[in-house]
């Protein structure tokens, strides 16, 4: 570790905590319809989409119609965007005339964008045509992220409104989360991007000759494309040279704005931002890293405005606050650290610590904070390759995203799940103090412990089952890369990060086989669903209560003690649950290692 | 009736060992999920056992057998704490039991005494049946005196052995079955069927039997639940890692199927899952001992959710009766005649407020108290239409009363009510105590301050209250002044005077409305609708069948103080639930570091780094962490029984408190217990790998 490069982690959160109020504050006046800055602009707009579809503004749905919608929405987006990708050889905008995508990857595909995952198993520069991008992926990133920020707002209003029926209508809250949120800031940073050169055209890929030459031993194939072993029984070789290389384009700024700032995550290229044209200058790293938690951090203080608290958002930024900067800050440890495995390792280890994987331009400082923010979130998209952290560096954003991509988590989705775990805490904590336990003047009961218990189990359940299966079977087996304890973290990550809809993945699997997208698609669905029908739920019952008024015997949410108790909760229930699996992973690995 | 236990009674520990081994039943287990799996665990290390005794396995069998053993234990240790909590109860309902055999009944043919008598057993009373009970006759059913007044000695229910009357109309017109008339006669309408009556309820109550589980009992078993799926998955889905990782290590083993449900059952709440029943029904059994009978356990939790209590000034607030503190002469009158006057016109009026009159003239102006037929005076009693009471004594008329009435019989002896003390009378009232004016003849001799006297210690009850953050309301038939000037004195946070049955139910309304759970008790027939509305509704054992069935508790003692302590009891039952369930949680960091370590560290030998408790090897570990989960139900089940200590503080120092003592202690107690019961296994020397 380095004091420039806890200087500069030191900045980014300082300019994010500067961020949270305007921003938060504005989205709150969005939700509640209240006077804001691009209201008499976009008003307009709005009305006429209403009118367009058929929307009565006014017109507000029951929880369960509220998950009717966003469930039928979700599914003809997903039928819509699993045929774009089927068809994009017969569409426009395809230069590099791509194939149609096979059928079980444009299935992982579609889900992963329609449920916030955006999980890759395509390489995006070899596989997408602009159209496919563009008019497919991009949108999914804003709807899908327009979701969560529904789905949270039907919850809140689960709190605010006392003995109704109703938590808001689903088309308002989509279309005033895109129309006034997502598309204004999306705006602006792609602006920004294309100014640090971020690129943003339809020209087919451009074939240049190499600076330098590059030469390197090629394996020599028969025919068939198997390959030829020498008399040794080695595989056989023959030098070759590189001369010229393919630079791609496309309408990649835009896309890059809104998967950083919906916590999509899904690069517009292979290896995401750490791609130069996709994270180009530290100014572009610094903005994109910071887009990442901008909204869901914000998100709290709308939360904390909207119940008419804001000391309640408070304590449920500093909650995530205090458990993702230690673990930030040992990842950045655990990179830069003399670790026995990195010794006599020669070119890759830099002054900056371990860097197999990681852009020199970028440094292991930027890496961690990435790493960590994008998992911490569950954006999902990368800078670095986590599958080269050392097994300490690389169990932080696994362990992240295990606690169930609550600690700021997707935009929307991350407090939602966040509001739960604070649910199951003052549930304990409200008996611990001799009352039935009550948030936010509702009074928690059983309907609401079994929501909050589905939320907890679903996405918990979907890594240990799927890694297990994946652990044992033939086909589960053949994607992995490394043998040992790191083949294992590597299925352990991918169903953590499909189940919690993070989308990050610690590469070196090969996933993009029939198995591997139908299983992980499945985990997407229920990771995401799983969670959003007992979330509107919950909002339908807190919706309908009374409301119970503080007194000096209602358990307070907002102080230190209550912080620490929340904190206490989510990591021993995070641990516990993956304990075993950890050990068997990153765990193992490092024991191994350090030996 | 309030039958004390010793906590270690040997007879109930018998009674209640022998039960545990019954309850393990699968099919008693399955309506508690959390202990079900672990007696599934049992069941299945059995097997592994025998079976490993014909065909050897990685695991020695006498590992197997210890585990198993320890599983059956821990499930037979939670249905031990069961039976206890249960066992206290069932005393007291096989008291109850015997006052409820079954006694012949003169039904009577029509509603009155001399109506024909046909002798029917008690059973056979169906409500509307009128019966006449005599001297020395048990009274067969619950009832409503209609004619007669008569002593009746309750004491089969309520403990207590002063007979009390029961007479027709009035607050005082409820009967109980299964208690005693001492004298005279009365005739009863029966007002419950068989099985239905207050005995039957009460002992359904206290045995358990009707038990239902509450709200937030059945909402943290939901909570436990899922818990425990979680560890299911966590530890089941183990096999096939440790598959994986056996070929990717190329050494050891995969974890066996013993260590898993070791592992499993040590990480699922089996703690407060295997207390949860009895701290439920050790809480219904603390109401029972404080002499309050609940109609539900839905009941007892809500009063700890109480915000605001309605207590009636008169016998809570208020020891129920005005003493006199001071004499006030009118102009020209010497203190000490009008302290002799108030005493002689109080010699004979045995209230309260007549004695402590005589009381004050004695103490401070030494009038000594005389016999009054020795003075040859005649008592003049207080009767409503002259609200005057006092002596004639040598032709001399003296006369106490409220002024407007003394003022009009002075008046009529030609007499004339002194200005001087009209402003006095009003002083008084203003203070919010009650003016009783004296006069000799026809002069005005001056005026008594009666004063109510709070209760002592009240205050400080109310300041608790406070920090609980629970509302006090004083209700009183008083003027606003008077209800005000007691108010600040016993420092209530608000009051209700000139309460009328309405004011009271619109004001139990209005708190509602705004979301607070309202508690009061009553025993009037007019306090039904209110006792009704109430959340918590305390019903007085003396007052009236209306009262009792409007009300969800009944206090047998018939004392309104009684409902803090009811709070009180709530509250610390939810409590016991929180921390214990906190304790439990708390423990498996302690537990994994256990056996985790243990399980993989053939495949990974280099994970015995995680063995931060330098635990003698993978057998003893693993069942170390098994005994103690099962010795720590064992160790709690006084703790689950008696409840949490409750101190009246904010919520914010009880959490504080609680989360210091069950959070920490949770995590530190087992690396602790488990190192102890470690060291003494591996001094047996049975596990040497």
């Amino acid at each position: 570790m380095t004091e420039n490069g806890l200087l500069q982690i030191g900045l980014y959160f300082v300019t994010l905590v500067l961020l949270i109020k305007p921003l938060g504050s504005y989205m709150a006046d969005v939700y509640d319809d209240a006077p804001h800055i691009f209201r008499p602009a976009l008003k307009p707009v709005e009305r006429l989409l209403y009118r367009i579809f058929g929307v009565k503004d006014d017109d507000d749905m029951s929880w369960k119609q509220y998950t009717a919608s966003v469930l039928v929405f979700t599914l003809f987006g997903g039928i819509l965007l699993y045929l774009q990708q089927r068809f994009q050889n017969h569409l426009p905008l395809n230069p590099q005339g791509f194939p149609a995508v096979s059928w079980d990857s444009s299935i992982n595909t579609a889900v992963s964008f329609l449920t916030n995952t955006n999980w890759q198993g395509y390489g995006g520069e070899s596989t997408m045509s602009y159209l496919t991008q563009m008019a497919g992926l991009a949108v999914h990133n804003f709807l899908s992220a327009a979701t969560g920020m529904a789905v949270l707002a039907a919850l809140i209003r689960g709190f605010t409104r006392r003995s109704a029926q109703t938590i808001g209508n689903f088309w308002v809250d989509l279309t005033r989360s895109t129309l006034y949120i997502l598309l204004p800031l999306s705006i602006v940073f792609t602006l920004v991007l294309v100014s640090q050169g971020v690129v943003q055209n339809f020209k087919p890929y451009k074939t240049v000759p190499l600076m330098q030459k590059v030469t390197y031993d090629k394996p020599v194939v028969d025919s068939q494309g198997n390959p030829v072993k020498d008399a040794s029984g080695k595989d056989k070789t023959e030098p070759a040279a590189l001369t010229e290389q393919s630079l791609p384009g496309g309408p990649a700024a835009s896309q890059i704005a809104i998967k950083q700032l919906g916590t999509n995550g899904g690069g517009f290229f292979n290896v995401n931002s750490a791609h130069p044209y996709e994270n180009p200058t530290p100014l572009s790293n610094f903005l994109e890293a910071l887009a990442i938690l901008l909204i869901p951090a914000a998100l709290c203080y709308t939360f904390g405005k909207m119940i008419g608290d804001t000391r309640q958002g408070w304590a449920v930024l500093i909650t995530m606050f205090v458990i993702l900067i230690p673990l930030l800050i040992f990842c950045y440890y655990a990179e830069t650290a003399d670790a026995p495995y990195v010794k006599g390792l020669g070119a890759a280890i830099s002054s900056g610590g371990n860097m197999e994987g990681k852009e020199v331009r970028i440094g292991a400082a930027n890496s961690a904070l990435w790493a960590a923010v994008t998992t911490a979130a569950s954006n999902g998209s990368v800078n670095a390759m986590h599958d080269s952290f050392s097994p300490l560096g690389g169990l932080v954003p696994m362990f992240l995203i295990q606690l169930g991509e609550i600690i700021f988590g997707g935009v929307g989705s991350g407090l939602y799940g966040m509001i739960i775990f604070v649910v199951i805490a003052v549930f304990v904590a409200g008996l611990m103090v001799g009352r039935t336990p009550e948030y936010l003047g509702k009074k928690i009961e059983a309907f609401e412990m079994k929501m909050a218990a589905l939320v907890i189990l679903i996405p918990a359940v979907c890594v240990l089952l799927g890694t297990g299966a994946a652990v044992v079977l033939k086909d589960g087996i053949a994607g992995i890369a490394n043998p040992g304890p790191h083949g294992f973290s590597e299925i352990l990550y991918a169903f953590s990060s499909c189940a919690n809809n993070n989308g990050s993945a610690f590469a070196g699997l090969s996933v993009n086989t029939p198995f591997y997208n139908i299983l992980l698609a499945i985990v997407m669905i229920a990771g995401r669903f799983g969670v959003i029908v007992p979330v509107l739920a919950v909002a339908g019952s807190l919706a309908q209560k009374k409301y119970v008024p503080v007194g000096s015997g209602t358990l307070p949410t907002h102080t230190p003690l209550f912080i620490v108790f929340l904190i206490g909760i989510i990591i021993i229930v995070g641990a516990l649950t993956f304990l075993p699996a950890i050990s068997l992973g990153p765990v193992a690995e490092h024991v191994i290692a350090a030996k | 009736m309030a039958v004390k236990h010793n906590l270690f009674d040997w007879r109930l520990i018998g009674k209640a060992s022998a039960e545990s081994v019954i309850k393990l039943n699968p099919l008693y287990q399955v309506r508690k999920p959390v202990m079900f799996i672990v007696e599934i665990g049992s069941i299945l290390t059995t097997v592994l056992f025998v079976y490993s005794l014909y065909k050897p396995s990685g695991d020695p069998p006498l590992f197997i057998l210890a585990v198993s053993l320890w599983l059956w234990f821990t499930v037979i240790f939670a249905n031990f704490a069961e039976s206890m909590a249960e066992g206290r109860g069932k005393a007291q309902a096989e008291n109850l039991r015997n006052s409820r055999r079954d006694i012949s009944a003169k039904l009577l043919a029509a509603p009155t005494h001399d109506a024909a008598v046909t002798v029917v057993a008690s059973p056979k009373l169906r409500k509307g049946d009128c019966v006449l009970v005599g001297a020395g006759d048990i009274i067969p059913s619950d009832g409503d005196v209609i004619e007669g007044v008569a002593s009746v000695n309750e004491s089969a229910i309520t403990g207590e052995s002063a007979p009390v009357i029961r007479e027709s109309g009035g607050d005082r017109s409820a009967v109980t079955g299964g208690t005693l008339v001492v004298s005279d006669w009365l005739v009863i309408r029966i007002s419950a069927n068989p099985g239905e009556t207050f005995i039957d309820r009460m002992i359904s109550m206290v045995e358990g039997a009707k038990r239902q589980k509450t709200p937030n009992e059945i909402a943290l078993d939901i909570l436990l639940a899922g818990l425990t799926i979680i560890f299911l998955i966590a530890t089941v889905t183990i096999v096939p890692f440790s598959i994986f990782s056996v070929k990717a290590a190329g050494a050891g083993s995969p974890v066996s199927v013993t260590t898993i449900t070791a592992l499993l059952v040590c990480l699922i709440p089996t703690t407060i899952g295997g207390l949860l029943s009895a701290i439920g029904i050790a809480g219904m059994d603390r109401m029972i001992q404080a002499n309050v009978i609940a109609m539900s356990g839905r009941a007892v939790e809500a009063a700890g959710d109480v915000d605001v209590l309605l207590l009636d000034k008169t016998g809570t607030i208020t020891l129920g009766n005005r003493y006199a503190t001071e004499f006030i002469p009118a102009k020209g009158v010497e203190i000490q005649q009008l302290a002799e006057a108030a005493q002689l016109s109080s010699l004979a009026d045995e209230t309260p407020e007549g004695r402590s009159i005589v009381v004050l003239a004695e103490n401070e102006y030494g009038i000594r108290e005389r016999d009054i037929h020795a003075l040859h005076a005649e008592f003049v009693p207080f009767t409503a239409h002259t609200r005057m009471s006092g002596v004639n004594m040598d032709g001399v008329e003296i006369r106490k009363g409220a002024s407007d009435a003394v003022a009009e019989y002075v008046k009529k002896q030609g007499g004339a009510f002194p200005a001087d003390v009209i402003n006095i009378v009003e002083g008084i009232a203003r203070d919010g105590a009650t003016p009783l004016v004296v006069a000799k003849g026809k002069s005005v001799l001056g005026v008594i301050r009666l004063k109510d006297i709070v209760k002592g210690g009240i205050k400080e009850r109310f300041h608790e209250l406070r920090a609980m953050g629970i509302k006090t309301i004083m209700i009183t038939g008083d003027n606003p002044l008077t209800a005000a000037a007691v108010a600040s004195d016993a420092g209530v946070d608000d009051f209700l005077a000139e309460a009328t049955p309405e004011a009271k139910l619109k004001l139990i309304r209005q708190y509602q409305a705004g979301g607070k759970l309202v508690a009061m008790t009553g025993d009037g027939t007019n306090d039904a609708p209110a006792l009704a509305q109430a959340d918590v509704a305390v019903a007085m054992n003396s007052g009236t069948q209306a009262a009792k069935e409007a009300g969800n508790m009944v206090d047998l003692d018939s004392n309104p103080t009684k409902l803090i302590e009811i709070v009180e009891i709530g509250k610390q039952l939810l409590i016991t639930r929180g921390t214990l369930t906190t304790f439990s949680i708390a423990n498996d960091v302690a537990k994994y570091f256990a056996i985790l370590p243990a399980a993989f560290l053939s495949i990974y030998p280099e994970l015995g780094a995680l063995n931060i408790m330098r635990l003698a090897n993978p057998h003893t570990a693993i069942l170390s962490a098994v005994i103690f989960n099962a010795i720590i139900i064992v160790i709690l089940i006084p703790l689950a029984l008696k409840g949490v200590k409750y101190r009246p503080l904010g919520a914010q120092a009880l959490l504080r408190n609680n989360l210091l003592i069950y959070g920490l202690g949770g995590v530190a107690v087992p690396f602790v217990g488990i190192k102890l019961i470690d060291m003494l296994i591996s001094a047996l020397n049975i596990f040497t790998k």
